[in-house]
């Protein structure tokens, strides 16, 4: 990751020497450090609640071993089952639709040539990614009201009303639309960055050949940004198992469990609700450990084909 | 001539796909809007559609005319405030050094910093330690402290110092400043546009954030406004409490949601088209480094 290009000598000096000569610099970082080590290390070694019972208080490393006792229990748990599965549905659905949407997107906006008009569609598409969750929950409940006017739009085709938001069959395609709504054009961010780093020339090449644009954006644009595509592809799997856990929360009620309910919500209703923190730290575990064993996949196998990767 | 048709043949599809997008995007807006300034029997009909039907502002005045609205707000504000200058002070204190190839500590620190972006300790060790260990519950603390660094705004910064010309430090070295006047007067000063940045992204996240708060704040005068939006569109708000004459409760019912929505968002898209520039050159900066 930290490939440094200046300052680089080789310093042979001995440890405590290049640090009492650097101090200042070194003292910059003692207090994020210790933020560091308390608000995102600190609980990272809570999780030993997950093999220890916790009885609530202050002890964030519980009171007395437990082995894997949690883990069992929720292995055998069915409706933790349903959210794992519910969990993947959700984001491999939501990945097939976004991933070649925004890359599509981003090439046909690389095509416009109207800087103007350009500028405008991204200003507007960039937009929802900026509003708050807990207003596009509540955008998505008004379209989708028996009132709404989607019901609305329906009704005109003669069809009766449809209650959305209580059917489980409806969720992933609320979940997926959703998602695109906010993310569709901010995600074209890194792909335009990367295409605008493209050396022209090969463009100039490319129509000499008489190369038409779609053949110039299938043999020198997308080429172009692979590295990009790769990078956002691994991280986009890493996470393949954290659906949009505040999104789910709010927008999700018990009639619509059976196809909303994924493993971060579970882990909020066992753990805050229900408390039952060590059986729920238990499940966050696994569902993090998980996550990142996926990540490192992703990053070797791209490392090897493509030789790009995050680290 | 073949060619240039067909150019604008595609010139004239590709502007009508970015005319729906635009569309698409823009619709929900719309509708919360025409639905906020209409009649409730209007809404029940489902008539409102892109404009108001049977305008009224009524709505508007009774939840601009009861001091929570504005408490709430005004807690968001705060919280805004002070949560984005002690992420901003400590991200940037932070990157200075990690932005230094001399620094033989860094091949450490940059590791065990970038870490945190791909494990981290899950719901419920956060919540035990902030809640409990630490007993931060119900203070302004549980909101602007736990996530006021992040490794990624880390890296844009990081890599946005490691870009500025050794030259300048060298002369401020040779005016006398030690680490902390380089580090004030001249890299700080020529950081604007990622300072800029990065205090957008954490306004942001600051103005929108709900989930923290409700675990967190159990005194309701303390919550934001975004929390209260959440009870408002759950339901959890009767029309009474928002200050509704019981003639209007169904006025009110039909049209708080859309009404608090419109203005909870108000900042942030007034706000947006002047600043969204920093927010794309930051993203930028940050795809420069991968």
């Amino acid at each position: 990751m930290a490939a440094y290009t200046k300052d680089q000598v080789a310093d042979a000096s001995p440890l405590w020497k290049h640090v009492r000569k650097e101090w200042k610099l070194y003292s910059f970082l003692v207090i994020p450090l210790i933020y560091f080590v308390i608000f995102k290390y600190a609980p990272m070694i809570g999780n030993i609640i997950a093999f220890r019972k916790y009885r609530g208080g202050p002890n964030i490393l519980g009171s007395e071993w437990v082995g894997f006792q949690y883990f069992e229990m929720f292995m055998n748990d069915p409706t933790f089952w349903r959210a794992f599965f519910n969990d993947l549905t959700l984001s491999v659905s939501y990945l097939a639709v976004k991933f070649p949407l925004t890359l599509l997107f981003a090439l046909l906006l690389h095509e416009i040539r109207w800087m103007k008009w350009k500028k405008f569609v991204q200003t507007v598409s960039y937009l929802p990614h900026f509003i708050s969750i807990v207003i596009v929950v509540g955008m998505v409940k008004e379209m989708v009201s028996l009132t709404g006017p989607i019901n609305a739009l329906l009704g005109k085709f003669g069809m009766e009303p449809i209650a959305f938001i209580s059917l489980p069959e409806w969720f992933p395609t609320l979940y997926v639309t959703s998602g695109i709504w906010q993310s569709l054009g901010w995600g074209t961010i890194l792909y335009l960055a990367a295409m605008t780093a493209i050396n022209t020339e090969l463009y100039e090449a490319a129509k000499i050949d008489g190369a038409t644009r779609f053949r110039q954006a299938l043999h020198v644009t997308i080429p172009g940004i692979l590295p990009t595509i790769m990078v956002l592809l691994i991280l986009d799997i890493g996470s393949i198992l954290g659906s949009n856990f505040e999104k789910i929360l709010l927008m999700y009620n018990p009639l619509t469990y059976e196809t909303a309910d994924v493993i971060s919500t579970y882990v909020y209703r066992m753990g805050i609700t229900g408390g039952n923190f060590s059986f729920a730290t238990a499940v966050g575990l696994f569902e993090g450990i998980i996550g990142l064993i996926l990540v490192t996949i992703a990053n070797e196998i791209s490392k090897r084909t493509t030789k790009s990767s995050l680290w | 001539m073949k060619k240039t048709l067909r150019f604008s043949a595609f010139t004239i599809v590709n502007g009508f796909i970015m005319t729906l997008v635009v569309l698409f995007t823009l619709y929900p807006f719309v509708y919360l809007v025409a639905q906020s300034f209409s009649s409730e029997a209007a809404i029940y009909a489902g008539k409102v559609s892109f404009f108001p039907v049977e305008f009224t502002t009524r709505t508007y005045e009774i939840i601009m005319s009861k001091p929570d609205f504005f408490r709430y707000y005004g807690n968001t504000i705060f919280y805004s405030v002070l949560g984005t200058f002690i992420a901003v002070a400590a991200t940037a204190v932070m990157s200075y050094p990690l932005s230094k190839a001399k620094l033989r500590l860094n091949k450490i620190v940059i590791p065990f910093v970038l870490f945190t972006m791909y494990f981290g300790g899950g719901l419920i060790p956060n919540y035990i330690l902030v809640a409990k260990t630490l007993g931060m519950r119900d203070t302004v603390w549980a909101i602007v402290i736990p996530g006021a660094i992040s490794a990624f705004n880390v890296i844009l910064m990081k890599t946005f110092f490691a870009n500025i010309p050794n030259e300048l430090e060298e002369a401020g070295r040779v005016d006398g400043l030690d680490v902390f006047g380089i580090f004030t007067r001249i890299i700080l000063p020529l950081s604007k546009p990622i300072i800029a940045t990065i205090t957008l992204f954490v306004i942001v996240g600051m103005w929108n954030n709900w989930f923290g708060p409700s675990l967190y704040l159990q005194s309701k005068e303390k919550w934001p406004i975004a929390l209260y939006l959440k009870q408002i569109i759950d339901n959890a708000v009767s029309p009474t409490e928002i200050g509704a004459a019981s003639e209007e409760t169904s006025q009110i019912a039909a049209t708080v949601k859309s009404t608090a929505m419109v203005l909870t968002s108000l900042p942030i898209i007034c706000m947006y088209p002047f600043v969204q520039r920093y927010f794309v050159q930051g993203m930028m900066i940050g795809a420069v480094k991968g």
